[in-house]
């Protein structure tokens, strides 16, 4: 069934009789040629871009639970390529290219909306250093635009310029960053995946890993073993415990990051705005309610939830930047389990154990790369090459003396 | 989050910063054989247990002592608190 603005009309005439599921629900074969575990984003954007840009057949796709459960439903939406280092940047921006043209690759309405993402600026240092990652995203091919404190004024008149502590001096912005709605991205790749014959099974956990000889030959799961000649780990948060199923001790930590809705306002929030001083982002949801987060809760978690006092930080971080806010009601908060890689940057590449494979580290950021990491991840899996952005995402490259230190705060753990 | 510390009685965990597994207590020997592999696991990899662990807890805005508190990291349960020192000396085999 293929979308189009003709059907929807048709629908709309004929009562929605006609609207069929997404995607089928199959059981699992004996064996696969390839297998990812985990029904994410970035495990379905993997399945899809095997079957469609490598053209591999017998493909399944393993979730724990229903498809879309973990931080791919979880999370603030924001995408954006305002990255600087040169093992980032550039696989970003390909992210970024990907998702504006994903709708059309999927045939699927992601409400991919560039409404533009602004990070302010309080101090001349802060300044300084947006003017140098604005100008390291122009490298890579991206859009930035440094704004003064009059050109931030034009854009959001509303906001708290005279916070002592922390007054508003400019800000970096990027046009074409914004946000996508979360759900419609799994659905649209496993309905992609699902019609080029990918199976998505649900409800399937990964339990073990067969392993002969330092080769893999399956998986051991909650529905019986199935056989692959090739297995992608993607299960975000939970890498640390999977790949331990294998033996691997991987360098990340799982901890939980929330997030926050508020009730549905008119809309006053037209793009994304980030207070990294404060650890305070936002943005509107189309149904009008402000999406919000900040820190991570600051100690390993598997919970799914958090804790008050991150609660009352963020939306003290609020208060301080837009008091406006103080007059909304807070409608929902969540939380989900990331990895924190001890670098704070991701890991796409191959393990020691031969045919088993790793996509992990994703942090708090892991949304906005979901297209470039399926690309990626498939490419891995297809050729067994990494693929030109994502040759600096090793796994060894904390032995090796290589890590991707985003944050610039000097190469050790616990930067999170 | 209350932690149970073993001088004060329960504290609130947000008087504490944390700095991760208690296994951090067991720094490698620099001069040793192997002292690069050995520094690389220590600095980098992590068990990162879904269940009961053991964490180091600094109670910065209390006694400033460090604490090894274990915690379930799937319900945030706290199971216990020892001084880090004690646990430490523990290791060398009995106070010195
Ligand atoms: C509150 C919050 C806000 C965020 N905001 C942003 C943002 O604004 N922008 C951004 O870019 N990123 C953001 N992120 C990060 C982003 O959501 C993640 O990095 C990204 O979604 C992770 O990839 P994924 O979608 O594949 O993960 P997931 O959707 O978590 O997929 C992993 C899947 O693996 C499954 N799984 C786990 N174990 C097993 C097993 N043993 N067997 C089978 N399946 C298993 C899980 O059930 C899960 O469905 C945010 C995260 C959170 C928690």
């Amino acid at each position: 069934m293929q979308f189009s603005g003709f059907r929807v009309i048709k629908e709309a005439l004929t009562g929605h009789k006609g609207w069929k599921p997404l995607w089928r629900n199959p059981d699992p074969q004996p064996s696969y040629d390839y297998i990812i575990v985990g029904g994410g984003g970035h495990g379905l954007a993997t399945a899809w871009n095997l079957a469609r840009t490598f053209g591999a057949k017998r493909i399944a796709v393993l979730e724990k639970g229903w498809l879309g459960s973990g931080n791919i439903g979880r999370n603030t939406t924001i995408i954006r390529s305002n990255y600087m280092l040169p093992g980032n940047e550039p696989f970003y921006e390909l992210s970024m290219k990907l998702w504006e043209r994903m709708e059309q690759d999927l045939n699927f309405n992601a409400m991919v909306s560039q409404r533009g993402i602004l990070n302010l600026a309080h101090t001349d240092a802060q300044r300084d250093a947006f003017r140098r990652r604005g100008n390291a995203m122009r490298f890579a091919g991206a859009d930035s635009e440094l704004l003064d404190q009059d050109g931030v004024r034009a854009m959001y008149p509303w906001l708290n310029f005279d916070n002592a502590r922390f007054p508003i001096k400019g800000g970096l912005l990027q046009r074409r960053g914004g946000t996508a709605r979360h759900d419609g991205v799994a659905w649209g790749y496993a309905r992609a995946a699902d019609r080029l014959g990918v199976d998505i099974i649900q409800n399937c956990e990964v339990t073990g890993f067969r392993i002969e000889n330092g080769r893999l030959r399956g998986v051991e799961t909650s529905r019986g073993f199935i056989g692959a000649g090739k297995v992608g780990v993607a299960v975000a948060g939970s890498s640390g415990r999977v790949m331990a199923k294998a033996g691997l001790r991987l360098p990340i930590e799982s901890h939980v990051l929330q997030a926050f809705v508020s009730e549905g306002l008119k809309p006053v929030v037209d793009g994304v705005i980030t207070f990294g001083a404060g650890h305070f982002y936002v943005s509107q949801s189309d149904k009008g309610g402000l999406v919000f987060g900040g820190d991570i809760d600051g100690y390993n978690s598997y919970a799914q939830r958090g804790n008050l006092p991150v609660i009352e930080d963020v939306i003290e971080g609020g208060m301080a930047l837009m008091p406006a806010i103080g007059r909304a009601r807070l409608l929902r908060a969540w939380g989900g389990i990331m990895d924190m890689s001890m670098d704070g940057s991701p890991i796409i590449d191959r393990t020691p154990i031969e045919g088993l494979y790793l996509n992990a580290g994703w942090c708090y950021g892991g949304f906005k790369a979901t297209p470039a990491s399926g690309l990626c991840f498939a490419h891995l899996l297809a050729t067994d090459r990494p693929h030109e952005t994502a040759r600096f995402l090793r796994l060894d490259r904390f032995a090796r003396g290589l890590v991707i230190d985003e944050k610039g705060m000097g190469a050790q753990p616990n930067l999170h | 989050m209350l932690i149970p510390h073993p001088l004060l009685g329960l504290r609130d965990a947000q008087e504490f910063t944390y700095l991760g597994d208690a296994a951090l207590l067991n720094r490698p020997d620099g001069m040793a054989e192997g002292a690069a592999e050995a520094f690389f696991d220590y600095a980098y990899l992590r068990d990162n247990p879904a269940g009961p662990h053991r964490e180091l807890w600094f109670h910065e805005q209390g006694d400033r002592s460090w604490l090894v508190v274990t915690r379930d990291t799937v319900t945030h349960e706290i199971l216990g608190a020892e001084l880090a020192r004690d646990v430490a000396l523990a290791a060398k085999g009995g106070a010195q």
